[in-house]
């Protein structure tokens, strides 16, 4: 697969690493933030973390729209499907979000509810289209890379007059919540989080470009790294992080240039405007509220807004008290500083949100990392 | 000689449905099965006529039973169907038990409304399946239930097998140091299904590996007699599911090495365009096995040989390991653990 | 960032829909996003839409760019 094999080579990541080896000071720490969930997933994956030099650390950000959607958002979604007879469509990485009640949307699926899970919102038009007769009701998550195409549904809805759809919004904006880290208390006060550096997420940079994190470098002096999504690309990323940090540099960089521009993409970002505005808050799972973060839906819109439609009230409900998905969604604490990781909280049940998305840091560490917390001696016959 | 006809009509294949009499055990329901049952598996034992098969089993050997429910939809995918999964389904777990498949029973629960024309492909592909195995189906059941409790059609086969005295192979008998061997390319099946489902439509040529591997099997064993520990078809939770089935039942470790898993270029396309790991996907007709070091390269050229094997692949080794992980060194030179999958595998946006 | 993959782009369809390549499978996408995408272009596509195009050069730079000592480090 072209454009996807050349950037997961062995050897070229053996290259990295050396170089990596080479140029990370060795009496110094350093801590690394990749924001992004797909970025998390990818370490993980490829068994990243291995090829780094010991004292470069990997901190899981909060870039996870699934790890930082709030209980109440949730049972929202499936009050429509279970009090309202709506048809709820969503994408895959919802169905297992516990949520109020001992529910999640596949634990109220098998309650009786109409909930569909949907690869594209275009599906969910086309459901709507098919049961005229029904409220159907697209569940719309993620960051700024899954905006466009729900704007897109909702200004298809209009164009067509299709008064049965309807959009319940919950996506969220990469730069808010970069912002909210870097003002946490432990970050900004008490210096609890060293975070030397980000690696800013693929993706999402496609459609906003490169330009927005500029903010964060000169605000804050941290350095920003966007990296595309394969793990040649982190790895380069981390090694361009390395060397700012070691030039007593803060400045933006773009390592995946062969899809990130300055501007980004100004079709996508045209058709968000259009259809979408900032909130002035919304709660974010583990960061609490957090102040223009996230986008409703406009008053043009009205009639394709779910929140408007059924006139739901947002009720917020708190995580259980042991769940410690607050603290490492901010990067303060590690899943195994969690007292419930692996015992209570396991991707088989799930408590917070951090173990249900293969992107969430305890599902990524319990999947494929928890084999080096313990020691375990693997030994091959001849 | 003739058999008088009680009927008056043949069942109208072309535009008939099943209905609630199908099932009531009268007249309509002794005409579907002999008309359409019957005449597909056709064989002395269902010519019988009885409720049930009276069977001859070599002497000296140990029975083996399997049973499985196959509920697959859609019902028809590129490379099979309910009817030719159900077969393999069954024989494959007989074999796995390092058996020889000799009998399958089959019964089919059927949702009122059903299109005869639909049953009669289904059946016809058990029937064609259960030929080519040499397996054949001695006895079944039919019931019809109302519209709106049953998925079309639900079918349930349990199928008996003979293993001859001194062979052993069972999930437990893995041992540190066996090697893994593969019989082909993982993941084909899932993505066959999936390319079907509606919202994920996508044009492929891959197709189900749906297949009966007993013959693989009594060629594996056959190879190296004893060198064989453990067998199992990678079903439902793909590979990574079932390597950790057999790890935690032999109490063992895995270490599998990622650049010896064999995975079709369409398949891997199809997994990275859902955001789906071939390791959790289904398979249909492969297998993999647990064999003595000193057995493995007779056992692995025995796989090459045949049909079914002709992609086999040593993937990796059994290790000591306390806490059971299947580990697995990645392509890119680092390492992950291969964990047991939670849930079901859905198609992700992140 | 989200799962997103590029895929070469075969054919255009009406309604910006076009139908997209990737080892050997094809599927169709929606490509209102992306309104200058050609066949032949590689588009990146995430949850059934292209967001973005692949440069071709600048993936070549990139790939040409990893793990090479810059001009700024003295090692």
């Amino acid at each position: 697969m072209k454009y996807i094999d050349e950037f997961r080579d062995g050897d070229i990541a053996r290259k990295i690493a050396d170089r990596l080896l080479a140029e990370a000071l060795p009496d110094r720490q350093y801590s690394f933030m990749e924001f992004c969930g797909g970025h998390t997933h990818a370490i993980s994956r490829y068994g990243v973390a291995e090829l780094l030099p010991p004292n470069v650390r990997m901190v899981h950000g909060p870039g996870c729209p699934v790890c930082v959607l709030p209980i109440g958002r949730i049972d929202l979604a499936i009050r429509l499907a279970l009090e309202r007879g709506a048809i709820v469509c969503t994408y895959g990485d919802t169905m297992r979000v516990p949520a109020s009640d001992g529910l999640s949307l596949v634990k109220a699926k098998a309650r009786g509810g109409d909930i569909r899970m949907v690869y594209s919102a275009a599906d969910a038009l086309q459901i709507a289209r098919q049961n005229p007769q029904r409220e159907v009701v697209f569940f719309a998550i993620g960051f700024e890379t899954t905006t466009p195409p729900t704007a897109l549904a909702i200004r298809s809805a209009q164009r067509e007059g299709l008064a049965n759809f309807s959009v319940l919004c919950c996506h969220v904006l990469t730069p808010s919540a970069i912002t909210h880290i870097l003002e946490s208390p432990e970050v900004r006060q008490y210096g609890t989080v060293p975070i030397d550096g980000f690696v800013g997420p693929a993706h999402v940079s496609i459609v906003i470009g490169s330009a927005p994190y500029d903010h964060f470098a000169q605000e804050y002096r941290k350095p920003v790294v966007i990296a595309g999504f394969e793990p040649l690309d982190v790895m380069q990323a981390v090694l361009m992080l390395v060397r700012q940090v070691n030039d007593g540099r803060a400045e933006v960089e773009n390592e995946f240039t062969r899809a990130v521009t300055p501007e980004g993409n100004p079709t996508a970002q045209a058709l968000v405007s259009e259809v979408f505005e900032l909130r002035p808050s919304f709660e974010w799972r583990g960061l609490g509220e957090v102040p223009y973060s996230a986008l409703k839906i406009r008053s043009a819109f009205a009639a394709f807004d779910a929140e408007r439609r059924f006139e739901l009230g947002y009720r917020s409900v708190a995580d259980n008290k042991a769940c410690e998905c607050g603290a490492i969604l901010r990067g303060v604490k590690k899943p195994t500083d969690c007292k419930i990781f692996g015992t209570v909280c396991t991707p088989e049940n799930p408590v917070g949100s951090c173990m249900v998305s293969s992107e969430g840091a305890c599902a990524a560490h319990y999947s494929y990392g928890r084999f080096r917390d313990i020691p375990v001696r693997v030994e091959v016959a001849a | 000689m003739t058999t008088r006809k009680d009927y008056t009509r043949p069942l109208d294949i072309k535009h008939g449905r099943v209905d609630m009499g199908h099932g009531a055990g009268g007249r309509a329901a002794a005409q579907l099965i002999e008309e359409l049952f019957v005449k597909a598996f056709d064989n002395p034992f269902l010519r019988q006529g009885n409720d049930g098969a009276a069977l001859e089993i070599p002497a000296g050997h140990r029975l083996v039973m399997a049973t499985d429910a196959h509920v697959v939809s859609p019902l028809f995918f590129p490379g099979g169907d309910l009817g030719a999964l159900s077969v393999h389904g069954t024989i494959n777990d007989v074999a796995m038990c390092g058996a020889r498949p000799l009998y399958l029973t089959a019964s089919f629960i059927l949702e009122e409304g059903f299109p005869l024309a639909d049953l009669k492909r289904i059946v016809e592909s058990m029937a064609a399946a259960s030929r080519e195995a040499g397996v054949p189906v001695v006895t079944g059941d039919t019931k019809v239930v109302e519209k709106g409790k049953g998925d079309g059609v639900f079918i349930s086969t349990t199928g008996l097998g003979v293993v001859p005295p001194g062979v052993d192979v069972g999930g437990a008998n893995a041992r540190p140091g066996d090697v893994l061997l593969l019989s082909g390319t993982i993941g084909d099946h899932g993505v066959a299904v999936l390319s079907k489902r509606e919202s994920l439509e996508f044009e492929t040529t891959i197709a189900s590996d749906s297949a009966a591997l007993h013959t693989l099997v009594a060629a594996m064993l056959d190879a190296a007699p004893g060198g064989v520990r453990v067998l199992r078809d990678p079903t439902r939770g793909g590979l990574a599911t079932t390597l950790n089935e057999i790890a935690r039942q032999s109490r063992v470790g895995m270490l599998l090495d990622e650049a010896a898993i064999p995975v079709l270029p369409q398949v891997d396309a199809a997994c990275e365009l859902l955001g789906l790991d071939p390791l959790y996907v289904a398979n249909e007709g492969k297998l993999v096995a647990a064999c003595a070091p000193e057995a493995a390269e007779a056992v692995l050229a025995a796989m090459r040989a045949h049909p079914r094997g002709a992609a086999a692949a040593r993937i990796g080794s059994v290790t000591e390991d306390p806490h059971h992980f299947v580990q697995m060194a990645t392509r890119f030179g680092g390492r992950r653990v291969v964990d047991w999958l939670s849930g079901e595998q859905l198609p992700r946006i992140c | 960032m989200c799962l997103a993959i590029p895929t070469r782009l075969i054919e255009i369809r009406p309604g910006a829909q076009a139908l997209v390549e990737l080892g050997g499978i094809r599927k169709e996408i929606s490509i209102a996003l992306v309104p200058d995408a050609t066949v032949g272009d590689y588009v990146i596509v995430h949850v059934g839409h292209a967001i973005g195009q692949i440069d071709p050069e600048e993936a070549e730079r990139t790939l040409r760019m990893f793990g090479e000592l810059s001009a700024s480090q003295g090692h």
